[in-house]
């Protein structure tokens, strides 16, 4: 008998491509990180730059962000102690290193050794993170529709939603 | 006598409901307490006044911030846009009708962006202002 190479090849070449293409697919589907759901830490976190998802930091980067609001990336973003309160308490029980954030594992993976310490103060700084933007051009984030690293929603039409997956 | 007292008490009633005081919404509630506070009436703010403010450029506060357009944009109208590209709804009342209702909010973008801008908090006459040109606009 002889072994149909021609029709085999062709099927595991089509069975190897779909392979690849679900996988990708597969990655996408896990960049899904729930939105701010607080009325208070949406309208206090969210009026100069996207309310950022608790679960794309580790509890101890929001203490120590929180601690300190007066130089909060060169602007003094004070708020009264009740609503820091608050907002502290909201993003440590939804932090990245809490149970029951799925995502967050791969997002957080490399941070103890990163440079910044174990308490990273910039999402935009996290390794994964410096890994999945890398290639980005330089002026695409110049962009005046962009302006910063800051502006996820620019590119990621849902990140509003939690959808990080374009 | 007990009718008299009705009496006034209805009149005294229908001449509240009707007057300025009864309807006062927050807006102007905050605008006369930036009234009483600059030592003036509510009407002597200026919107001119407001409008030279919110255009002007100065040199006290943060230097990629001079000017309240600097993020709110030339238009008063249009949508204005933070420095990390965030999105502001416009200031004008008559396209963003819900604004001004929250005097402590107010209050709270009055301190922060006064300080950014001039380096320093604004006072009660600008305040009320600024807000008057943003009422008219």
């Amino acid at each position: 008998m002889t072994i149909p190479y021609r029709p085999l090849a062709l099927g595991l070449l089509t069975l190897s491509f779909s392979v690849l293409i679900l996988g990708r697919a597969q990655a996408g589907g896990s960049h899904y990180y729930p939105p701010v759901t607080d009325p208070v830490v949406k309208e206090e976190c969210g009026s100069c730059h996207l309310a950022f998802a608790p679960s794309m930091l580790p509890a101890s980067s929001w203490k120590r962000m929180m601690a300190d609001l007066k130089n909060h990336f060169g602007d003094d973003a004070t708020i009264d102690a009740a609503s820091a309160a608050r907002i502290t308490e909201y993003l440590v029980a939804n932090a990245a290193d809490k149970a029951g954030q799925p995502f967050s594992s791969k997002l957080l993976r490399g941070v103890s050794a990163a440079n910044t310490g174990s308490t990273p103060l910039r999402i935009t700084e996290l390794p994964r993170w410096v890994k999945e933007h890398r290639k980005v051009p330089d002026w695409e984030w110049k962009h005046k529709d962009v302006r910063s690293k800051t502006n996820c929603v620019a590119c990621h039409a849902d990140a509003e939603l939690g959808y990080y997956n374009d | 006598m007990l009718r008299n007292l009705t009496t006034t008490v209805f009149i005294t009633t229908l001449a509240f409901i009707f007057s300025g005081t009864g309807i006062a919404g927050p807006r102007e509630d905050q605008l006369a307490g930036y009234a009483k506070a600059a030592n003036a009436a509510a009407s002597g703010f200026s919107a001119e006044r407001g409008k030279a403010l919110h255009t002007q450029n100065f040199a006290s506060g943060k230097a990629n911030t001079p000017a309240c357009t600097s993020c709110h944009g030339k238009d008063t109208r249009a949508a204005g846009r933070t420095l990390v590209g965030k999105q502001i709804d416009p200031m004008a009342l008559s396209v963003s009708p819900s604004r001004y209702t929250d005097p402590a909010k107010v209050e709270k973008w009055f301190k922060r962006n006064c300080t950014e801008v001039l380096g320093r908090e604004c006072s009660a006459q600008e305040k009320g202002d600024w807000l008057s040109f943003m009422f008219s606009q």
